[in-house]
């Protein structure tokens, strides 16, 4: 019996990540980013999404990449989680897979990775890595303020 | 079956029954003649119930229950209204309305109710302190006071049978008598006692009652009641004549002094002198006319109930629409075609109709909030020994849903204000020549794009001595300054944080939360408060506030590439100055505006935003305000005034710094409003 999961894949510095579709409220295009003032650094700032105020976060600088200029192929997946309504910018995002479950490992211990603590898994598929994201880590702001203090 | 779905509109319907409920007993404490208002409390506590019991909420169900069997008691005359059953059943609503804000807040609704479920259960049972008419309430607290056994309770018929036989001659007498301790057949003597009494008169009452008496369930001593041609004198010989009396005190019963001292002791404001009235004639006319149209029903208006939340929803595309209209405007004008034009304006007609409409859903009665009031005012008055009526005119003056929803708590404080500095002793206010009770009018009203609130009492005023002094002491000003105050200056200083003129600190005003909280949470809305008063004569406090907080005006600015929007509420004006006019002080940049000396605030810097364009030799300097200090925030330039939507930042940014929330701008842009309040300190 194998049991499948939809996923939402999109790619970060040539790497592959996922998140489960039902998690997902929309894919778009990089729209004008207001700054908020003092707040941390990988919130980006606010974007009108049809008249909700939406905070934006950069994966990149969240993941602790280096940042890169924003393109044509730049997205901005929207994410809900407990009431919050979040977009997270990705370098491309174009493909939605169905993926057993089964084929989900837990992630392979990486020290000295920051990225590894807002992995919940990785799921080979064929040829393809899919790194899984824990949002709620990922979103966390309390996370972030250890890492800041850590790094 | 699920029962979540209905959740919403059960806390919504019982909410508005409990209204019901206690507004119509606040009418009926006024008219406790008219059972037609009974029915109506009934109805409401009745659809309660079957409600409560259909969701499964027992101790809500079984409260208004007992309520229910109440009220059914006193729509069919088998309990006669009193002071103390109002107090009862202002308990029991009380109670369930706690329970139902518990059930709204994700409670369980349970709720110890037990006193209230007996006290109800006692009336039910005819048990209570009182059972009949007004009259009986000062016996009855007499008799509970004084412990006195030769006051006795009279129900309508005991009281004519008095008042007609004194008519015809006959004398009322009250004796008390006590059997010796040592008296082993109790029973017997009481019949004894009771033969010759009845061989001299009629007994109208005794206390015990006589079957209690039969039963032998009292101590030595009772008392009766009876109308009799012979004098006191010769009846207690007589009752002496049966053995195993030890004493007999005779009171004669008089009428009128018995009534007056019933008034005098009526602790009920509002029934006081009607209370008089109704002894002497059940229905007199000119209380009927005081009645002020009782059992008229407010037509029901066809309405449905739309959640905040979908109206937000609405607001939200809305707002989409009207920035596309200004794409499309813009097309239209760039490619001149006249039908493309026409079409274009047709729609922007249309689309400010629809804006009027869908700002206007969301506008709500203040009556929502006022509602309460009357109860509050009510209990206040009796725990603080005052007589006060409440008037409220225009309850129908509508506010935006969100103003509503923040101006309750300051509402209340200043009512508590007024009930507990403001009006006087029913003593003191006699001996100032002016009418026992005291009035508060709360009153609301339209004027141009605001609404005002006014909270006007006839009480003591506020003591310009007291106050000067008090903030002389508490140092909020100086003795130089208090000299060039005007007499509005020294009452706005009572809204100065720390600042208490209650002597004594008393249960209703003296919970350490002072004036100064009720002028933060108003100007917090964009609104102000200003007092006026005359000593003796009252005082008015006047709250003016925006109709909505969705909507508010704002200055737009550049500072570099962003756009920040500044509340106009805030500003004082705008100025241009020339750098060269900068001071420093302190490590603080400062600039002499008018006289004063104002503390200069980069936003650039503060705000850290990205340096793209070369600094100006002028300064565009917006002047804010936050209470009485003021601030000079320096912006690269004014951009111009224009109403905005008012919108969070989300749940995910909940503190970001200096800023209140966003708006977005005609291109589609987010702009953020500027927190002036966080910035001046």
């Amino acid at each position: 019996m194998s049991q499948e999961m939809k996923v939402i894949v999109f790619k970060i510095k040539d790497k592959e990540y996922a998140i489960p579709v039902d998690k997902v409220s929309g894919i778009e295009k990089l729209l004008h980013i207001t700054r908020v003032p003092k707040a941390v650094q990988f919130v980006k700032g606010v974007i009108n999404l049809r008249g909700v105020i939406t905070p934006i976060i950069d994966l990149r600088v969240r993941f602790g990449f280096e940042e890169v200029e924003y393109d044509d192929s730049t997205r901005v997946i929207i994410v809900m989680l407990d009431d919050m309504e979040v977009g997270l910018i990705v370098d491309s995002a174009n493909d939605v897979l169905d993926i057993p479950v089964s084929s989900i490992e837990p992630q392979p211990e990486v020290v000295g990775h920051s990225a590894s603590e807002y992995i919940s898994g990785v799921a080979k598929i064929e040829k393809r890595l899919l790194v899984l994201i824990n949002l709620e880590k990922a979103l966390s702001l309390e996370v972030t303020e250890n890492m800041l203090k850590e790094g | 079956m699920d029962m979540n779905q209905y959740l919403e509109v059960f806390i919504e319907e019982s909410k508005e029954h409990l209204q019901t409920a206690s507004e119509q007993l606040l009418v009926l404490e006024k008219n406790p003649e008219d059972l037609s208002i009974v029915n109506e409390i009934f109805r409401s506590a009745h659809t309660l119930k079957g409600m409560s019991a259909t969701m499964g909420y027992e101790d809500l169900a079984n409260l208004t229950h007992k309520m229910e069997n109440v009220l059914d008691a006193i729509r069919n005359s088998q309990i006669i209204l009193t002071p103390e059953v109002f107090d009862v059943i202002f308990l029991a609503v009380d109670d369930l309305e706690a329970m139902v804000m518990s059930i709204a807040e994700g409670g369980d609704g349970k709720r110890d109710v037990s006193k209230v479920v007996h006290q109800l259960d006692l009336i039910e049972k005819g048990e209570s302190p009182v059972t009949s008419s007004a009259a009986e309430v000062a016996a009855a607290s007499a008799v509970l006071d004084k412990e006195e056994m030769n006051e006795g309770e009279y129900d309508e018929f005991e009281w004519t049978v008095l008042q007609q036989s004194k008519e015809q001659g006959f004398n009322s007498f009250e004796i008390a008598i006590e059997l010796r301790a040592d008296c082993l057949l109790k029973a017997a003597r009481v019949f004894m006692v009771f033969e010759v009494l009845e061989k001299a008169g009629e007994v109208i009452k005794s206390h015990p009652p006589v079957e209690l008496l039969e039963e032998e369930q009292f101590d030595q001593q009772f008392s009766v009641t009876m109308i009799t041609k012979e004098s006191s004198e010769e009846l207690q010989k007589k009752i002496m004549k049966v053995s195993e009396v030890d004493t007999v005190v005779i009171h004669s019963l008089d009428l009128e002094v018995a009534r007056h001292a019933n008034v005098e002791e009526d602790k009920i404001a509002e029934l006081d002198n009607k209370g008089q009235e109704k002894n002497n004639d059940m229905l007199p006319s000119d209380v009927k006319e005081k009645k002020k149209q009782p059992s008229v029903k407010p037509a029901s208006s066809k309405t449905i109930r739309v959640n905040i939340e979908r109206l937000d929803i609405l607001m939200n595309l809305f707002e989409e629409l009207v920035i596309d209209r200004g794409r499309l405007d813009q097309i239209s004008n760039d490619l001149g075609n006249q039908e493309l034009h026409e079409t274009v304006e047709r729609m922007s007609r249309i689309t400010s109709d629809l804006q009027t409409i869908v700002l206007n859903m969301r506008m709500v009665p203040v009556e929502t909030v006022f509602n309460r009031f009357p109860k509050m005012v009510r209990q206040l008055a009796r725990d603080l020994n005052k007589k006060v009526e409440l008037e409220i005119t225009g309850a129908e003056t509508e506010l935006d849903r969100t103003v509503i929803d923040e101006i309750g708590d300051p509402l209340v404080h200043l009512l508590r204000n007024a009930m507990d500095h403001g009006i006087e002793t029913p003593e003191e206010r006699l001996a100032k020549g002016k009418n026992e009770e005291g009035k508060i009018h709360l009153k609301a009203y339209h004027s141009g794009n605001h609404v005002f609130i006014e909270i006007d009492d006839d009480g003591a005023g506020i003591k310009k001595e007291r106050v000067l002094n008090k903030a002389l002491t508490n140092g909020i000003i100086t003795r130089e300054t208090a000299a060039t105050l005007t007499d509005k200056q020294i009452y706005e200083l009572i809204f100065a944080s720390g600042f208490s003129t209650a002597e004594t600190i008393s249960d209703v005003s003296g919970r350490g939360v002072g004036l100064d909280v009720v002028k933060n949470t108003i100007e917090s809305l964009g609104g102000s408060v200003t007092i006026d008063s005359k000593e003796d004569e009252g005082s008015i406090f006047l709250i003016q506030l925006p109709l909505t907080l969705s909507i508010i005006s704002v200055m737009l600015v550049a500072i570099q590439d962003e756009k920040y929007a500044i509340p106009l509420s805030s500003i004082i004006e705008t100025a241009i100055i020339k750098k060269e006019d900068i001071m420093n002080a302190h490590n603080q940049q400062v600039i002499d505006f008018r006289g004063k000396v104002l503390p200069l605030l980069f936003l650039k810097d503060i705000f850290e935003v990205p340096i793209s364009q070369a600094e100006e030799e002028f300064l565009s300097v917006v002047i804010v305000r936050k209470g009485d200090k003021l601030a000079g925030l320096v912006v690269d330039s004014f951009i111009g005034q224009l109403e905005v939507v008012l919108k969070s930042l989300g749940n995910y940014l909940t503190s970001a710094f200096a800023i209140s929330g966003a708006t977005i701008l005609g291109d589609g842009q987010v702009a953020l409003i500027i927190d002036c309040n966080t910035l001046i300190h």
